[in-house]
């Protein structure tokens, strides 16, 4: 048996490796992905360009607007006169949030009634739009409260030393500096390894099918479980391997920290290589040519990466939707990938997504091998 | 060129395409899926956020600052737990995105004058999340803050006003900043870069495989007829897909189309034709449907999905990668998505895309011609 299997494997390995193209296409891709879907999947925003209108030309209008000046998140680029400018400015797509204070704002502000600050996002792109939104209520309400500060300051300064006031200290945790980059890496790691070792595996037994030479490794002595395992298991190794690959390029590339067990990662590596494994054979299973293969590949694919995490957030599914989230593999091994990247959380509280892994991994294979023994009958 | 050759052609590849009654089926319901998939599954309005709160001090004050958590959409408080370790726990298991401590003096302290923290643990994880929580956070507390001095400041016999500012956010474009409205438009951009590049490549990687791309050359058929027999009926799956996916966007989700709807089409005609030439180059110049599907997937597929200002804004990339996204046709078109879809600009204000688009949609036909003439050869 061992004899077999050993031939199976140098055969298959030969046909993998063979073509100096597709001995590239293993190994290069994956590299130059992680590299640019790691500089190009970021929720943070810089430099947004900005554009402020003021209206009221009074000192509280001025501070108000150079604290926008002076953030990083907005780049002031114009100074307008009027509001038809900023209309046009952002139908043209030159700016992205207008800033507009009408007459009357420190007026109202020192009466103690409401001063609105106008504002108007583009929200063609709602991520930015929300993102950049939230900066401009921090940036005002840091503002009126500084301006309240003041006023107690100049009205009662003898009270200031006594008068209470509640601060937020906020500490995010695993990620201090909240890098857009450290939640991205470990996803595009866990997908990038998805979308390789499904494709490849599903391609795997139909080539032999389409082509005509499933038949002839038939009639040979090998049993249906060792063309299985030979199949298979050149795609682990493989897999095992730009995992590995895609990992490190990606942790020493983005300075992404490692905070937990290696053996905790690479456990779960090895699970969800047996579910990839898995989902890729039963693919092959179903289909009869490559074709086929590929558009199945996809339909699963693109749910799996879609509802793992990997960039939008679970928890803002409507909750009929986020019970589908248990069946893409991905989220467990996100789960995984973030907490022993970031978290450095090991078995004792990982221990869930492993068990889901191992149990829908072997399950899937075991339906892949029976549903193989029934195709070559 | 005759029609009557290119029609024979084209009919060979519809029975092709009608046997294989699977990938049909798929080719038709995937993309709607996909719509659904993203209209749905996307929402990055984060609200409902899972809290765990530790109040050390269970005083009428700090159940007033809870109870403005509670009452807010953004937060969702799941469990109050009387330790750290609950806390750290919960956090490591992603079973609370925050921790809020209350500490064990703040009523007394309060009374006593001064100011008095807050302490929110934050998962940093996913920076975006955690940022809009900060955000959040820091707004209620403020509003906490305010309210209880100028209380104190009545009490103590100076009335101050307080400091209202108020922020008027206008979204234009997309009002309700609903996710679906700016993720919907642009998951055309990706059913079209499934259906091109990778359906196109496999089919003539095929024929190559097989070896029956020299039965089809050793017919009168020239090569352009080939070529335009085997891509017009993904053309026409394609446009088909595009008019189903403009549908289900406009009269499902609601993403209104504020643009003409022939802008529209002629578009993702020329879109369609550049990924599908794309599609053709691609399995010239590889061997096997495996080199292609696997070529397919890093400049057609990904690159749709990431770089083309579909989820992540082209703006906030690092420039040389900026660069990258424009000679990437799926960018320009993305771009007329939200334009026409969004803003309703007529198609003579679009020319800063369409131009692009148009040349690549020459430039990639002719590229693929030429390649395949050389194959020939």
């Amino acid at each position: 048996m061992l004899a077999r299997l050993k031939q199976m494997l140098i055969k298959e390995f030969i046909q993998v490796f063979r073509d100096k193209r597709t001995r590239f296409l293993l190994f290069g891709p994956p590299i130059i992905q992680m590299v640019i879907f790691g500089y190009a999947a970021t929720f943070e925003i810089h430099h947004v360009p900005t554009v402020v209108l003021d209206l009221d030309h009074s000192q509280e209008s001025r501070e108000l607007f150079s604290r926008f000046s002076s953030s990083p998140y907005f780049d002031v680029q114009r100074q307008l006169t009027d509001s038809r400018q900023m209309g046009e400015l952002i139908d043209q797509g030159k700016a992205t949030v207008g800033l507009e204070i009408h007459a009357g704002f420190a007026q109202n502000l020192r009466k103690g009634q409401i001063a609105p600050l106008q504002v108007i996002v583009d929200a063609t792109n709602s991520n930015t739009a929300l993102i950049a939104s939230g900066y401009i209520t921090q940036i005002a309400l840091g503002f009126a409260q500084d301006y309240q500060k003041d006023r107690i300051y100049r009205i009662a300064p003898q009270m200031v030393e006594r008068i209470p006031s509640v601060q937020l200290e906020s500490r995010p945790w695993y990620n201090p500096d909240l890098r857009s980059r450290w939640f991205f890496v470990p996803g595009i790691i866990g997908s990038l390894t998805l979308v390789l070792v499904v494709t490849l595996t599903a391609f795997a037994v139909v080539r032999e099918r389409e082509i005509g030479t499933l038949e002839q490794i038939m009639v040979t002595p090998i049993r249906p479980a060792e063309f299985i395992l030979g199949k298979t298991l050149p795609f682990f190794l493989i897999g095992l391997f730009d995992a590995s690959l895609i990992a490190t390029v990606g942790t020493l590339w983005f300075q992404v920290p490692f905070r937990g067990h290696i053996l905790v990662l690479a456990t779960g590596v090895i699970l969800f290589l047996l579910c990839m494994l898995g989902v890729g054979l039963l693919i092959s299973t179903v289909s009869s040519t490559q074709q086929q293969a590929m558009v199945t590949a996809f339909f699963f694919i693109m749910p799996a990466i879609t509802f793992s995490g990997f960039g939008f957030p679970i928890s803002t599914m409507p909750p009929w939707l986020q019970y589908f989230t248990y069946l893409s593999l991905l989220r467990y091994f996100l789960d995984v990938l973030r907490g022993t990247y970031l978290k450095g959380v090991g078995m004792e509280i990982l221990w869930p997504q492993m068990a889901a892994m191992a149990g829908l991994g072997l399950s899937l294979l075991t339906i892949a091998v029976l549903r193989f023994h029934k195709a070559l009958d | 060129m005759s029609y009557t050759r290119l029609l024979a052609v084209a009919k060979k590849e519809v029975i092709q395409i009608l046997r294989d009654s699977r990938s049909l089926i798929i080719i038709v319901i995937m993309p709607p899926i996909l719509v659904l998939l993203f209209g749905y599954g996307v929402n990055l309005d984060l609200k409902g956020l899972p809290v765990y709160v530790y109040d050390r001090d269970g005083s009428q004050q700090s159940q007033d600052l809870l109870k403005r958590f509670q009452a807010s959409d953004y937060f969702h408080i799941v469990r109050v737990v009387n330790g750290y370790p609950a806390l750290t726990r919960a956090l490591d298991d992603g079973h609370a995105k925050m921790g809020l401590v209350v500490p064990w003096d703040f009523s007394e302290r309060l009374r006593a004058g001064g100011p008095v923290q807050v302490q929110a643990l934050v998962d940093g994880t996913d920076d975006n999340t955690a940022n809009v929580l900060i955000g959040y956070t820091q707004a209620v507390v403020q509003g906490y803050s305010s309210d209880i001095q100028l209380n104190w400041l009545r009490e103590h016999g100076q009335a101050v006003q307080p400091a209202p500012v108020s922020v008027e956010t206008r979204t234009w474009y997309n009002e309700d900043l609903e996710s679906s409205a700016f993720i919907v438009p642009g998951v055309l951009a990706l059913v079209m870069s499934v259906i091109g590049a990778f359906l196109a490549s496999l089919t003539i990687a095929r024929e190559w495989e097989r070896g029956t791309m020299e039965q089809l050359i050793s017919t009168p058929v020239s090569a352009l007829e080939i070529m335009l027999g085997k891509l017009t009926p993904y053309f026409v799956l394609g446009m088909a897909d595009v008019v189903v996916c403009a549908l289900i966007a406009i009269y499902w989700f609601q993403v209104p189309l504020r643009g003409s709807f022939l802008t529209l089409l002629v578009s993702s005609a020329m879109f369609l034709v550049a990924v599908l030439s794309l599609g053709f180059f691609i399995s010239v110049v590889a061997k096997s449907q495996l080199a292609a599907s696997q070529i397919a997937l890093l400049v057609a597929f990904l690159p749709a999905f990431l770089l083309s200002g579909f989820l992540y804004a082209i703006e906030q990339m690092p420039i040389p990668l900026q660069w990258i996204t424009r000679i990437l046709p799926a960018r320009y078109y993305v771009s007329v998505l939200k334009k026409i879809f969004l803003k309703g600009m007529p198609a003579a204000l679009l020319y800063a895309d369409l131009i692009p688009l148009a040349v690549f949609t020459v430039v990639l036909a002719l590229l693929a011609t030429r390649a395949f003439h050389k194959r020939l050869a």
